[in-house]
């Protein structure tokens, strides 16, 4: 039985080197069920180690990560994925030299051929990004960025995941682009899957964060609500620099 | 491979090629027959050199020892072979077949097996690590050569071709061997086969995905690993028919043969672009095209035709006509 009140994901004084170099420092923080929690902090913080970490892409030298209660720190990437979770990497990971329809049949674990795919989750991500449904069987290195990171984003929840993990999803995109993401993470919060999201677009944290973690050299430096944050210029300043 | 966005320029150099070297050649007849042995040694590169590119474009690996697999097939297909004498010695086209199709099967068989060893026990242990991949798949297929050495002699043995593949068809002036014929027609085979797989199967998408971006893969819950371990084996098993092939064009084998192949091998999956099947063709074709003109035309030239080559396409395409995206 999952417990509504305990969170999805804990981490826990999770240490990370890559090589020589020390990446994180003791990272906390907690990730709740069902709400959008926002990675901030400036570069090099370690939001992105932090997301490969949980991910298995890199190992956790020490600490716990905990899923339901189970430490996954040690655990393959596949097998993390398995739990449901579906990562969407700050390059968005997109198969240049595959169609639209061949990534999304990629990440429809359960389909054999695009038939297979659940037509009715196909509409609803139509919906949202009508132009996946226009180049779909254009080959996705074709695409524009604002397009990949549909697309990207769209292969995370082509199949139904427990949590997205979204790194720089507004990145290097236009303005009218970053409000269609936007509208796309509210439809997303709404239909009950939890979300952590690293970003550097306040606007968009603002919009759309629940609770929000702030890191700095490799370490958690404030945690609380996007509310609590947004509400404070002084504490906005001291954490990142500059007010919402 | 799709139908949109298709680069045509490399697929232009093979005909292109051929184009310029018919002046130089002179005589259509020559130059009929130079180009179908230029096609069908490129055919059989490319069934040796398939499997090599996705193991480099998939896993990253280093792998030198290729070679010995393509050795292994030739030899497993010649004792294959002597177990038929009356079949091979028949003039009849298709008992030659019978005989020769178990050969095929046998040297896949067993050279597939034998990379379902090599992966676990000589490449597992160091992924990741280039030098140690260079070091020790060498090492592998040393021992792999010195291995055949004790199964089947140090010296060279005469491969012969079965009676009704020997000899040419006429085209005009024009001689095409036969068993020229047989090596475009396996070589298309292969070709067709793999790009079945490669682009209408959710196995091949997950290849090419994987050749593009492993850890992407992993992330969406696939065990690239696994899948690997059925490409090396495929690779494999492709180096063996190749090598079946490779040894009935010389009509000879000796246990090194791997090893003078390996060269050909390596400057066709450049070309291709590493880890793309169909560059792997066209680099294997123009590869067997320019071998066979330059060995007429220039025959001092024709162990360094290939290099030559290989350095004129990396100006114009430093990552092979058709790099991976994502690489």
């Amino acid at each position: 039985m999952t417990n509504l009140a305990k969170p999805l994901l804990v981490l826990t004084d999770v240490h990370m080197k890559v090589g020589a170099y020390h990446i994180l420092h003791g990272v906390d923080f907690v990730v709740p069920r069902g709400q959008l929690t926002m990675l901030l902090g400036r570069n090099g913080a370690g939001k992105t180690s932090s997301l490969r970490t949980i991910m298995g892409l890199w190992r956790a030298s020490q600490g716990r990560i905990e899923w339901d209660g189970q430490d996954l720190s040690q655990w393959a990437t596949p097998r993390i994925a398995d739990l449901g979770v579906a990562y969407v990497p700050e390059n968005m990971g997109i198969f240049g030299d595959l169609s639209v329809k061949e990534n999304l049949l990629l990440a429809a674990r359960s389909a054999r051929r695009a038939s297979d795919m659940d037509t009715a989750r196909l509409e609803w991500i139509f919906s949202l990004f009508p132009a996946l449904k226009t180049f779909w069987n254009q080959r996705a290195g074709t695409l524009s960025g604002g397009q990949k990171q549909m697309l990207a984003l769209a292969r995370a929840v082509v199949e139904p995941r427990q949590l997205l993990i979204v790194d720089e999803p507004s990145k290097g995109l236009a303005p009218a682009i970053v409000d269609r993401m936007i509208e796309a993470f509210a439809q997303l919060k709404a239909s009950g899957v939890t979300l952590l999201v690293v970003e550097q677009n306040l606007h968009f944290a603002q919009r759309l964060g629940d609770t929000v973690a702030v890191m700095d050299n490799g370490r958690v430096v404030f945690s609380g609500s996007m509310q609590s944050l947004g509400a404070d210029p002084d504490l906005q300043r001291s954490l990142l620099g500059l007010a919402l | 491979m799709k139908p949109l966005g298709i680069d045509w320029k490399p697929l232009a150099l093979v005909p292109a090629l051929a184009l310029l070297a018919l002046p130089l050649v002179g005589s259509a007849s020559s130059w009929i027959t130079l180009t179908a042995a230029g096609l069908a040694m490129g055919m059989i590169v490319f069934i040796i050199a398939s499997g090599l590119t996705l193991v480099f474009g998939l896993m990253d690996v280093l792998h030198f020892g290729h070679g010995v697999f393509i050795a292994l097939g030739a030899y497993v297909a010649i004792s294959v072979l002597g177990v038929f004498p009356s079949w091979t010695a028949s003039p009849s086209i298709a008992a030659n077949l019978l005989a020769v199709l178990p050969a095929l099967l046998a040297a896949m068989a067993v050279a597939g097996v034998l990379g379902l060893a090599f992966e676990r026990f000589i490449i597992r242990p160091v992924y990741g690590q280039h030098l140690k991949q260079i070091l020790i798949t060498m090492g592998g297929a040393i021992i792999g050569e010195e291995l055949i050495k004790v199964i089947w002699g140090a010296q060279q043995v005469a491969l012969s071709l079965p009676e009704g593949l020997r000899g040419a068809v006429l085209l005009g002036d024009a001689a095409i061997q036969k068993y020229r014929l047989l090596a475009v027609a396996v070589g298309l085979l292969v070709f067709g086969l793999l790009t079945w797989l490669l682009a209408r199967t959710k196995l091949g998408l997950l290849i090419r995905a994987g050749v593009q971006d492993r850890e992407m893969v992993e992330a969406l819950g696939y065990r690239v690993q696994r899948v690997f371990v059925g490409v090396f084996v495929l690779g494999s098993a492709l180096a063996g028919l190749g090598g079946v092939m490779w040894g009935l064009h010389q009509q000879n084998l000796v246990p090194q043969m791997g090893a003078q192949v390996n060269v050909l091998i390596f400057i066709v999956i450049i070309i291709g672009g590493l880890g793309s099947t169909g560059g792997a063709l066209i680099g294997a074709l123009l590869v067997g095209l320019v071998a066979n003109y330059t060995g007429f035309l220039w025959p001092k030239a024709a162990l360094f035709s290939n290099i030559a080559l290989m350095m004129a396409v990396l100006l114009w395409r430093p990552q092979g006509v058709y790099p991976v995206a994502n690489r």
